[in-house]
């Protein structure tokens, strides 16, 4: 009887399990594998071990697009979490009206396809586009330029549209962070004298940490695995000066028959995105506790 | 939790290093040898046969000629049901290869001509050779040369140009300068002597287009690959056609260290330094560009006869064509240009009768006037069935000529698996001055060099 207990959670979960299993845990089991062999898809392949991952330090083009993916943070997760915070602070003091609008209106491009927004910066970016176009408005001629073809400015321009997307997502997080924290701490801090500086340093920014660990694990994931953005918006030009580990996976698995290479790129990405979270959270709960 | 994660980690590698064992790819068997078998044509004595076809004729005129085509083939076979997928080019390059490696392949499917697809198809004995079928159906009458090259390989897949045939297409292509005829006569530049002339009057013209304050060509070069269909005629009046032929099909024996090659790549960057094309041509959107020389902005647009129809629509008369001129005069006209995706029956497929047949069927001389009825080029007989105005006519004349009496050369992309990304990226550099041309043919070299090395 107790035996048959102990197994019986298990049971209930089998399904799940044979789920997660068949289509997560096998496919990154297989993708390790073929990430050791030279192989083009279709043919017989050749085993040569650590080579494709030996090629993520020599291959320039890929090392650049690790670089790139590193500065894309910057965009996905710093930016978003330094706006957020602000905009989340202030909305939080002032109790504005018409919040709920506010939030949505943040919120939507979390909800858009990121084809779609990238559909749509594309066009803003476009030499006579919107961006272009104001600034020439404004008198600034100077500042225009050919944001996608321009090779100081287009990676910046990629990041700004994710600074664009993920703001919404951090600064709704936020918000929600800094509900929590009782209204007493705030009219305390006031009593003492406590400026609007003081109060966010002092009570909001330590009550939201645990927002800030989860805004950053999900906004540095998708900085790092931003795929349809590139594709959509530059497709890694001009040159390579835009390319990204995920995009690279796609050219190489399915336009270049390079399936190994691939393999090992997609491997070490998920290896990179699983260290640099749990840094994040060691960090958040670590000072918690 | 992180210590439970670095343990599934680690058995997750370790599985994946227990595997390594048994390699990916090495469960297929060989298909059966095409040499020993008996051919048949009489497809009406196959029986009751479902032939599945992939293609990629989505679009107006291309999904019109293929639904008739196909029609007037089940009609005069009635033991045969055509079942037929249609899908995006870039679906099909996407999902070929998995489909073919299946347990399920398709009987009959478009396979883009490059070292990427056919290529490596041929290599990994995916598709059928057709050559036994060529000699029954008399393909090699119907086809021209240099069309029939663009799809046959050697067997082992190494040599491109030469061996079996692997496919048939329907359409042709050609890459050649689409013009205003408006802002021709705004800059003062003579239609008929500049058609009829050589490429220093063309150069000239793109001068005087300037200096009539004209954007004398359009590109939108965004994506990498619309320069590609700039350089490939430039190159075409600087370096020998058997030269461009062996580096655009990756074969050995060529290289892109040439004097003419940098010399093509200097033009093409003296034209960025003169001013010639619009601005920002890297960041500019390839749809964009053609609409604006659509809407009278720009003197020439140097691109593909699929964008006739589109063009024709925006201008009507203002537009006309003109494959690119020679280097000397009544010399031979070179560029890029090519077939539509050739036919090609996979070696799995247990139909191989029937789908040459059928491949027989829709690139037959009556096949052919379908074609240009639905407003597509066919690949032969074009002259002949040349609309008798509009741009078509100058695009029709202009193919019959360059693949009678010239040079059609082969897609650059073409070369290896990773040459479009190479020469996309190369020529972005080239056009925002960040390499020069000796520097340009370097990365192009290296490229091509790698994959014949492996060969």
């Amino acid at each position: 009887m107790r035996h048959q207990r102990r197994y019986l959670p298990y049971l209930y979960l089998a399904p799940a399990l044979l789920l997660f299993g068949g289509f997560l845990i096998y496919p990154l089991i297989r993708s390790v594998q073929f990430s050791l062999f030279e192989w083009d898809g279709l043919g017989a392949s050749e085993f040569v071990g650590f080579d494709n991952y030996v090629e993520l330090f020599t291959d320039e083009v890929l090392r650049a697009a690790f670089g790139h993916a590193l500065v894309l943070i910057l965009f996905f997760s710093v930016l978003p979490l330094v706006l957020g915070l602000v905009v989340a602070a202030i909305l939080n003091r002032a109790q504005v009206r018409g919040l709920g609008l506010f939030r949505t209106v943040v919120f939507l491009p979390q909800v858009l396809a990121m084809v779609v927004v990238a559909v749509a910066w594309r066009q803003i970016y476009a030499p006579d586009g919107g961006l272009n176009t104001a600034l020439r408005a404004v008198g600034l001629d100077a500042l225009t330029r050919t944001w996608l073809g321009d090779y100081t400015w287009t990676l910046p321009a990629v990041g700004i549209v994710g600074t664009w997307v993920q703001t919404g997502l951090v600064t709704v997080l936020l918000l929600a962070g800094m509900g929590r924290v009782p209204r007493e701490l705030f009219e305390a801090a006031r009593l003492d004298g406590a400026g609007a500086i003081r109060e966010f340093f002092a009570i909001t920014l330590p009550s939201v940490r645990g927002e800030i660990a989860v805004a950053l694990t999900l906004t540095i994931v998708a900085a790092l695995k931003t795929f349809d953005l590139v594709y959509v918006t530059t497709g890694g030009g001009p040159g390579n000066s835009t390319t990204v580990p995920a995009y690279e996976v796609f050219q190489r698995a399915f336009r270049e028959g390079a399936v190994g290479s691939a393999a090992a790129i997609a491997v070490a990405l998920t290896a990179i995105i699983f260290v640099l979270n749990v840094i994040v959270n060691r960090i958040a709960e670590g000072r918690q506790g | 939790m992180n210590r439970n994660a670095l343990k599934i980690s680690t058995a997750v590698l370790a599985a994946g290093v227990l595997l390594a064992a048994c390699a990916p790819g090495s469960g297929s068997e060989d298909p059966p040898s095409s040499e020993d078998r008996e051919i048949s044509t009489d497809l009406a004595a196959l029986g009751d046969i479902t032939l599945t076809v992939w293609d990629q004729e989505t679009r107006g005129g291309q999904d019109e000629q293929m639904t008739q085509l196909n029609e007037a083939f089940m009609d005069a076979y009635p033991n045969i049901t055509i079942d037929r997928l249609s899908q995006s080019f870039d679906d099909l390059e996407t999902t070929l290869r998995g489909a073919l490696t299946g347990d399920d392949a398709p009987d009959v499917v478009q396979a883009n001509n490059s070292r990427g697809t056919m290529g490596a198809f041929v290599g990994a004995d995916l598709l059928l050779d057709l050559t036994p079928y060529a000699d029954a159906y008399g393909w090699t009458d119907r086809y021209s040369e240099s069309v029939l090259a663009a799809s046959t390989y050697s067997a082992d897949g190494v040599t491109f140009g030469e061996g079996n045939i692997y496919g048939l297409p329907q359409v042709g292509e050609i890459v050649g300068i689409f013009y205003s005829r408006a802002a021709l006569s705004a800059a003062g530049i003579d239609e008929a002597a500049l058609t009829g002339g050589t490429w220093a009057d063309f150069t000239a013209a793109l001068a005087s287009a300037q200096a009539a304050g004209q954007v004398p060509i359009q590109l939108g070069n965004l994506d990498g690959w619309p320069a590609v269909h700039v350089f490939g005629p430039i190159q075409g009046q600087h370096v020998p056609a058997d030269q461009i032929a062996a580096l655009g099909q990756g074969n050995a024996g060529a290289s892109w260290l040439t004097p003419e090659n940098e010399a093509a790549a200097a033009e093409l960057q003296g034209w960025v330094e003169s001013g010639y094309f619009n601005e920002g041509p890297n960041g500019t959107d390839y749809d964009a560009a053609w609409a604006s020389f659509g809407e009278g902005t720009g003197t020439f647009l140097i691109g593909g006869s699929w964008l006739a129809a589109d063009l024709e629509a925006a201008m009507g008369e203002d537009v006309g064509f003109m494959a690119p001129p020679p280097a000397e005069a009544g010399g031979q006209r070179a560029t890029t240009g090519a077939t539509g995706l050739p036919f090609a029956v996979t070696a799995q497929s247990p139909n191989a009768d029937a789908a040459a047949g059928y491949i027989d069927f829709i690139t037959s001389d009556d096949a052919m006037a379908v074609l240009a009825e639905t407003g597509n080029m066919p690949v032969n007989r074009t002259a002949e069935l040349a609309p008798e105005s509009g741009v078509n006519a100058d695009i029709f004349a202009a193919f019959g000529d360059v693949s009678e009496n010239g040079h059609l050369l082969p897609y650059l992309d073409w070369a290896t698996p990773t040459m479009g990304d190479t020469i996309g990226a190369a020529l972005q550099d080239l056009i925002a001055a960040q390499t020069d041309p000796a520097q340009f043919t370097q990365v192009l070299e290296d490229d091509y060099s790698a994959f014949v090395a492996e060969g």
